[in-house]
């Protein structure tokens, strides 16, 4: 269970102060799918954020099973990221330099963990993504589905309790779109995996559980 | 994780072919610098054969004799050597030796060119050249003043091929020798001991130096150990205020018993002996702090730049790699960690600018070696030398990835993601 209690985010410079988030009271259940709605501009990934522990509120209190996370540090923050949670980013976010199988290790190398061990979990996530047969190939020779998939690999090799995707179809056409939502939707259903899922789209939107809504960084019914 | 660190630093280098080249040329550039200059102080100041005694020795090089009107400055003379420093009593064994003079020989018809020093017997002692035929002057030789010679191997190869030479006879101004000993060559930066020929200080057409207390001479004064030097500077310096003068036309006489470092270290900030009659302290300080002082702060200037330009080059790369380090974090990196991944980037990066470095270092100085600029030189990179320049390569590249890095783990996940670095 992942409990958001108030939360704020204002951004601020010299002369502007901007709210993004107002008064945020949200709580996750283990094993939930839940996708947050919203026009451009309406602070859905910057909650996504916050959620994820990327980005800090400015006020608020948040706490995960019955853990206050509000103070943690650098080092704490950084072991919660990378056994609790995964990301899928719209734009896939792969590294460059490296191969398909050395980005999905990414989150095991965090982890007091053997190279052998490694290259296994990570062959079982690209396995459960169905790209077994693109391992060695470099995110530029994939395409943007394939990339995704990779994507979603890496967020899921480490058995993270939340997984959060932030538009993970925006940039995809609608049949990968909603081949990488049958691979969320079945993460969540077998591995029992929590999603939280930005989306713009409505008919994504409409196959989780429930819909959070936000219109000028409120919460709306 | 080292492993996937060094895989991703290298595809990076790879990738950024003309940073990673301009980081390469001004670490490499850098280190040659360094490397080439501490092989020559190395070479000029470090305790190696024949000065292998060098850490327990001082030496008597020049005097200022002066008085009101009048001053002299110059080498110290014999006759000053022999009654107040040879018998110097808590040294174990003081040589007094001659300034290399020009030697002139013939051979088949042909003017050779050698220099020439004159010893006493304690000069073989202190010294530990290596010889290759026969042995040292001896004090016998020096209070019989029997005309016998040690030469150095080239002076053999000019003189008598590859035949031995001892026990054949060389000239030099218009004397004759006898060759008791050939011994390797000494490089002409190795002051004290380089010569091409060495024969007893009683052997010379000097009718007059025994009694002169300036010119041509200097003296070396091994002490037992080094705790030793400031009795025996003391006794030094309170034997000058007793030195008789040649005549009314002065009345003080300086000089000062240092190490070669300390007075090329003088020579090289100019400051010589005071020659400010007014100045009633005989006592010339050691400059050697203050020149150790100025390398230092030359080797930081000098390294300062390539430094900042590094630490540019790397801040660049962190701003283009900022998705990285983004995601790096998302997925469990700390601050800790990523400074630790671009610590062992950058420190990678040096060493390999420090592997071209050393290479062109050794191919520079064998060069210069070989180049016969200096005659009998042998500049080359020792151990030492290489550990120095490896300890100087790791600073470097820790310095320069330092604050890079110190940027990087300031940057919240979701600004690096977006790639915002303030």
């Amino acid at each position: 269970m992942l409990t958001l209690d108030r939360i704020e985010k204002i951004y601020r410079t010299d002369k502007v102060e901007t709210v993004a988030l107002h008064n945020i009271n949200l709580q996750i259940g283990n094993g939930e799918f839940i996708s947050i709605m919203g026009p451009s501009g309406s602070g859905k990934s910057t909650l996504l954020n916050i959620i994820g522990l990327l980005d800090v509120p400015t006020n608020g209190k948040m706490r995960l099973e019955d853990s206050g996370i509000s103070s943690y540090g650098d080092r704490q923050l950084a072991r919660l990221r990378n056994e609790k949670f995964g990301f899928v980013f719209q734009t896939f976010h792969l590294i460059s330099d490296l191969s398909v199988v050395d980005n999905v290790e990414i989150p095991l190398l965090y982890r007091k963990m053997g190279g052998s061990e490694r290259r296994k979990l990570a062959l079982q996530a690209l396995d459960r993504v169905g790209l077994t047969s693109r391992v060695h190939h470099y995110p530029s020779q994939l395409s943007g589905g394939q990339q995704q998939r990779v994507a979603i690999a890496r967020a899921i090799v480490g058995k993270p309790k939340f997984l959060l995707a932030d538009e993970p179809t925006g940039n995809l056409d609608s049949q990968m779109g909603e081949e990488i939502m049958e691979i969320l939707m079945g993460l969540n259903t077998e591995e029992k995996t929590t999603i939280v899922m930005v989306t713009h789209d409505a008919r994504l939107a409409e196959k989780t559980h429930r819909t959070v809504r936000l219109f000028d960084g409120r919460q709306v019914n | 994780m080292i492993k996937n660190y060094i895989k991703i630093a290298f595809k990076v280098f790879m990738r950024r072919k003309f940073f990673t080249a301009i980081s390469l040329f001004a670490i490499s550039f850098t280190l040659v610098v360094l490397m080439a200059t501490v092989s020559i102080l190395d070479q000029l100041f470090a305790p190696m054969a024949p000065e292998t005694r060098q850490e327990r020795t001082l030496g008597v090089y020049n005097a200022v004799m002066r008085g009101k009107d009048f001053i002299q400055a110059g080498d110290v003379g014999y006759g000053f050597l022999s009654k107040y420093v040879k018998t110097l009593p808590d040294a174990e064994l003081v040589s007094i030796y001659s300034r290399v003079t020009t030697a002139t020989s013939f051979k088949d018809g042909f003017e050779i060119k050698s220099d020439m020093k004159l010893t006493d017997g304690e000069f073989w002692k202190i010294l530990d050249f290596k010889f290759l035929e026969g042995g040292p002057i001896t004090d016998a030789d020096e209070t019989n003043a029997n005309f016998v010679a040690v030469i150095n191997q080239a002076t053999k190869q000019k003189f008598f091929g590859d035949a031995s030479a001892l026990g054949k006879s060389i000239e030099a101004n218009g004397q004759r020798f006898r060759i008791v000993g050939v011994v390797s060559n000494v490089p002409v930066y190795r002051d004290v001991p380089y010569a091409d020929i060495w024969v007893p200080i009683s052997t010379t057409l000097d009718v007059g130096y025994r009694e002169r207390l300036m010119s041509g001479f200097r003296a070396m004064i091994l002490a037992r150990d080094r705790a030793d030097f400031d009795r025996i500077r003391s006794e030094f310096n309170a034997r000058l205020k007793k030195v008789a003068l040649p005549s009314s036309n002065y009345d003080t006489f300086l000089s000062v018993a240092e190490s070669e470092f300390d007075r090329s270290a003088r020579d090289l900030l100019g400051a010589t002996y005071s020659t400010d009659p007014n100045r009633g302290d005989i006592t010339i300080p050691s400059d050697s702090a203050e020149v150790i002082g100025l390398l230092i702060l030359a080797a930081f200037l000098f390294m300062l730049l390539p430094t900042i330009n590094l630490v540019n080059i790397n801040v660049s790369r962190i701003i283009e790699r900022a998705s990285e380090i983004g995601v790096r974090k998302s997925f469990g990196a700390s601050s800790r960690t990523l400074i630790g991944q671009f610590l062992v980037e950058n420190i990678l990066l040096t060493l390999i600018g420090g592997i071209v470095g050393f290479i062109l270092s050794v191919i520079i100085l064998n060069a210069l070696t070989s180049s016969g600029l200096i005659p009998y030189a042998d500049f080359h990179v020792n151990v030492r030398i290489f550990l120095y320049g490896l300890a100087v390569t790791l600073i470097f590249g820790t310095i320069s990835g330092v604050y890079p890095a110190w940027r990087m783990s300031r940057m919240q996940p979701v600004n690096a993601l977006k790639g915002i670095v303030r």
